[in-house]
Parts: C-alpha cells; structure tokens; sequence
C-alpha cells in the first residue's frame, strides 16, 4: 500500500505523542479500539477556562494511518472548545489524510476517541459538581 | 550495500545470475517448441527441457521422468488434489490436511468439499506442527490423499513429513505434500520421505516465475492422475499446453545450484537468521518467535514485538521489504489465519513480522535491517498505548476500552 504525502509526514513527526494526568480533573482520556482488532487509541484532552481544549496528547497501537489520523486530531482541537470538537467528523480526517477505504476506520476510531475524550471530561466535572458543597 | 533491502525471499527470490544467462538463449535463436518433433529448433528446445528435468528430479531425489512440469506450486497443488479425486473417486472422497496450508491447497479442497468430499483438518500445535500419529487416526478405508506441505511459508515450521510418509505407504494411502517452500531450503528426499506427488515452484528457488513442477511417483505405488489442463497431451498427458522452455531451463538451472550448494546455502542463511534474532534479543524486550525453535526453514524468522503494530513497523523500515501477518497489510483486513491456527494471540498476530533471508543477503544487511528494527520497535512503543498499559502493570485485556 503507498500512502499519502501527509499520513507520512504525521507518521514521520507525530505531533503530541505522550500522556496527560488521568487523575486530574481537567483532564479527560478516551481510550477505544482493541488490540484484537490491531487498533488502540488513547486521546486525552486537558480543558481550561470556558471550555475550551488548551493540550491534547496520545498514544496509538496500530498501522501508520491510525497514528496520522490521532496526530492530526490531536492538532485539530487544541484551542478548540468541547461544542467545536464534538462536531469533528471522521470524513474530515480521512479526507486530510486522504485515506484509502480500506483506512477509513481508522479515521472513525479517531473521532471515537475525542468524543471519548470529551464525555470523559464530562462526567469528571458533573461528578465534581455534585461532589461540592452547595 | 544498496538499499532498498530485500528481506522477503518467502514472497518470491532473486533469478540468479548464472539461471538467468541460461534461460536467455531461449528466448531468441533457441526459440523453438520443444513438441517439434520434425526440426532443429525442436529438437533443441526437447533436449533442453529434458535435461532440465532431470535436474529437477534430483533436487527431490527423483527421475526425470516423474516431473510434469506446470505454471507453478498453484498449478501443482490443484493437479495432484483434483487429479487424485476424479482418478481415485471409485475409492472414496475422504481427504487428510492441516490448517496452515497454502490457499492453493486450502480453496481446492474447499471446491471438492462444495462436490461432496469430506476433509479432516487436523490440528497443529503451537509451534505448527502436525502430530503423525493425528495422521494415521484420522486415515479411513475412504481416504484418497493426505496433503500435508513440506515448510509452512510464514512461519517456515518443517512438517514431520518422513513419519506421515510412513504412515501413509503402510496404509496404502496417496501423500502429497507442497515443498514450495521446501524444496531446495533442506534435504529432501521422496524415497525416504514416502512421498508420492511434490508441488514445486522455481522462483521460491532462484528461478523464474511462471514455472513449476509436479512430481508424480511411477513406481511403488504408481500414480494416476486426472488432467485438469486438457489439450495436446503435452507432459504425459497430464499437463497439456506448450512448454514455457526458457522458465524450465531456468528451473532446471537453479535446481542444480541448490543441489550443489545446499550445505552452503544452509549455513549461510542459518548464520545470518541466528545473527539477526541474536541482535534483536539483546536489544528489545518482549518478543515473541513464532513457529518452532528448531524445526524451521534455515533463513526464516518470524517475531511478534509486543505493543506495536506490524504494518507501522514496516512503516519504519519502509528502505527494507519484509511481510507481516497484521490484519492492515491484507486486503481481507483479518490477521494471518496461519499464525491464529498456531493459537498466537491475536493482538500478537497484528504484531509480527516475517524476515526471509535468502542467498543473496549479506552480513552487513542483516546489521542495517536490525538496527532500523531497533529503532522503529522504540519509536513505535514510545508512543503505543499498551506498552504504557504493560509498563504500569495493566494488562490490555483487563483496561477497559470505551465501546466505540
């Protein structure tokens, strides 16, 4: 399989490989795919003031379009809030990527793992708010 | 050195430079078809084929006379399966095999399982390996032919073909076996393995591609076959079509070279396959070998490296040709159905790789294909969610995965 200029630029540079604090509460981690599968994603976004998405980190098990499309996703909502992200779709990625059907689920774990990410990060902060005092 | 490296000599080999200066002349003043029986030209062309073929019989330990030759090991496998069922169907139509089979002997059963026949799959052990005594349990009054290949092509394991042989002539049941792989790679013998019909394949061997053979034993037993290819009754009648000429003189040539240089060659790759899993030991943790330890093609490796995806391996080595049993490196998207007969986790199947070395590698490539290994494998896990899971003492199965 030959792949596209930019998979391999983000294959060759990934940009924000590494891990956030799970444990902190600005801090949400979506982790999907399974190893079975060949594909393991784990995304994690750290929010600051009025939502919005200040870093984003990952690591990924799986071929090389599956590291590109964390790295790019990654890239994408930093600076970005919650609502902004929420809308990324898997088709965005795969077109950036220009990904070959056969690739297009990597894309689709992509997005699956920001909104992971986000849905995590909500339920820290609802779980926060009814944990404080009124 | 010159790169890219060439590391996949499973997939298909080099022509040798002295197969290839024997082949040329055929294609041009001695272009003559070899069933002219009336002229120069054939009578050359005859004389080459002829001459090729006893080279190919020695190779296994067999007469000129009982190779057919074909388009390639497919070609084979289809003729002796297909050839014995409708030849031996007064018999029976109960067939013996084993999961790690090429497709070529896999998908040809499957067409006469579609007809009515009955295959045993008999099971392998971790590292391959069929059982000889699974072979003879297995045998019915109805059994026509036990198919069971010489070296697997992804995990290069070495089948106990010199029992099953046994088995099979005490029984008075047919053995074929696909030596693909095999032939020329160790010694091979079809006196003293009991084989009966042997699919070869020339450019597994240094030569062409498009050339193949099909032993048929003559004698003790002798052995009938239906023709799939019908036509001029070219080849016994067992094969019909024009002879591809320079490919068999191409095959004939590469034949003898294996022959005369076996013992060479066996060392040679073995040397260079043990330097490249020292290497690699010593460096990364958490590999696996797939296949067996010791009965195994000289110049094949095949590891699993833990927490990293096969396909974004050969990403980090993409100046060296290698293969992987990932799912993303098939067009089918499943892991290779060999490794998971052999009951290698999947997760690990995703993570494999297999070197083939061959005759043409070096020392100095083997250095050049594990140091980007090294590197990549560290790359890669650096940035692989599992080998931080691993490290935190988590195992993957045990974390919990958001559904997506």
């Amino acid at each position: 399989m030959t792949y596209s200029e930019s998979v391999l630029n983000h294959y060759e540079n990934p940009q924000n490989v590494g891990a956030l604090d799970k444990s902190a509460e600005d801090v949400g981690t979506g982790l999907v795919g399974a190893p079975a599968c060949g594909d393991v994603m784990k995304l994690q976004i750290k929010v600051g003031e009025g939502d919005i998405i200040q870093d984003a980190k990952f690591k990924t098990f799986g071929c090389g379009s599956a590291i590109a499309s964390s790295s790019l996703v990654t890239e994408w909502v930093k600076g970005k809030s919650l609502e902004e992200a929420m809308k990324i779709r898997n088709v965005d990625i795969a077109n950036e990527l220009a990904l070959p059907p056969v690739k297009i689920h990597c894309s689709v774990l992509a997005e699956d793992a920001i909104k992971a990410a986000i849905a995590d990060y909500r339920k820290k902060q609802q779980s926060a708010a009814v944990g404080s005092p009124a | 050195m010159k790169l890219p490296i060439y590391m996949d000599n499973h997939a298909t080999t080099r022509v040798d430079p002295r197969v290839l200066e024997r082949m040329l002349p055929f294609f041009s003043d001695d272009f003559g078809n070899a069933a002219s029986r009336n002229h120069p030209f054939g009578w050359k062309a005859e004389a080459a084929v002829e001459a090729a073929r006893e080279e190919v019989g020695q190779l296994i330990g067999a007469s000129g006379r009982e190779i057919v030759f074909t388009s390639g090991a497919t070609e084979s496998d289809n003729l002796a399966i297909l050839g014995v069922a409708e030849f031996y169907q007064s018999k029976g139509s109960h067939f013996i095999t084993q999961p790690t089979e090429h497709k070529a002997v896999l998908d040809t059963l499957k067409v006469l399982e579609r007809r009515g026949a009955s295959v045993t799959y008999l099971p392998v052990d971790r590292t391959g390996l069929v059982r000889p005594e699974a072979v003879e349990a297995a045998l019915t009054d109805k059994t026509v032919l036990v198919t069971i290949m010489a070296a697997n092509n992804e995990v290069g394991t070495l089948q106990p073909l010199a029992e099953i042989g046994a088995i099979c002539r005490k029984k008075g049941v047919l053995f074929h076996t696909d030596a693909a792989q095999g032939a020329g790679k160790f010694d091979f013998d079809v006196e003293a393995m009991n084989v009966d019909l042997v699919s070869l394949s020339a450019h597994k061997l240094y030569g062409p591609k498009g050339v193949g053979a099909l032993y048929v034993r003559r004698k003790n037993p002798r052995v009938r076959l239906s023709p799939t290819m019908h036509g001029g009754g070219h080849e016994r009648g067992m094969r019909s079509g024009t002879l591809n000429v320079p490919g068999i003189v191409g095959f004939g040539e590469a034949a003898r070279i294996c022959r005369e240089e076996l013992a060479h060659e066996i060392a040679h790759t073995q040397a260079l396959r043990e330097r490249l899993y020292a290497t690699l030991t010593k460096e990364l943790t958490h590999l696996t070998l797939n296949g067996h330890p010791t009965l195994r093609l000289p110049g094949n490796l095949n590891l699993s490296f833990a927490f990293v995806e096969g396909e974004a391996l050969m990403m980090a080595m993409k100046d060296i040709a290698v293969s992987s049993g990932s799912a993303c490196t098939s067009a089918s998207l499943e892991p290779s159905y060999v490794l998971r007969a052999l009951g290698v986790p999947e997760e690990l199947a995703h993570s494999s790789i297999r070197f083939g070395i061959g005759r043409f590698n070096t020392e100095a490539e083997v250095d050049y294909v594990a140091s980007k290994v090294i590197t990549g494998v560290k790359k890669l896990r650096a940035m692989s969610p599992l080998y931080e899971m691993a490290q935190e003492g988590v195992g993957s199965a045990s974390a919990s995965f958001q559904a997506p």
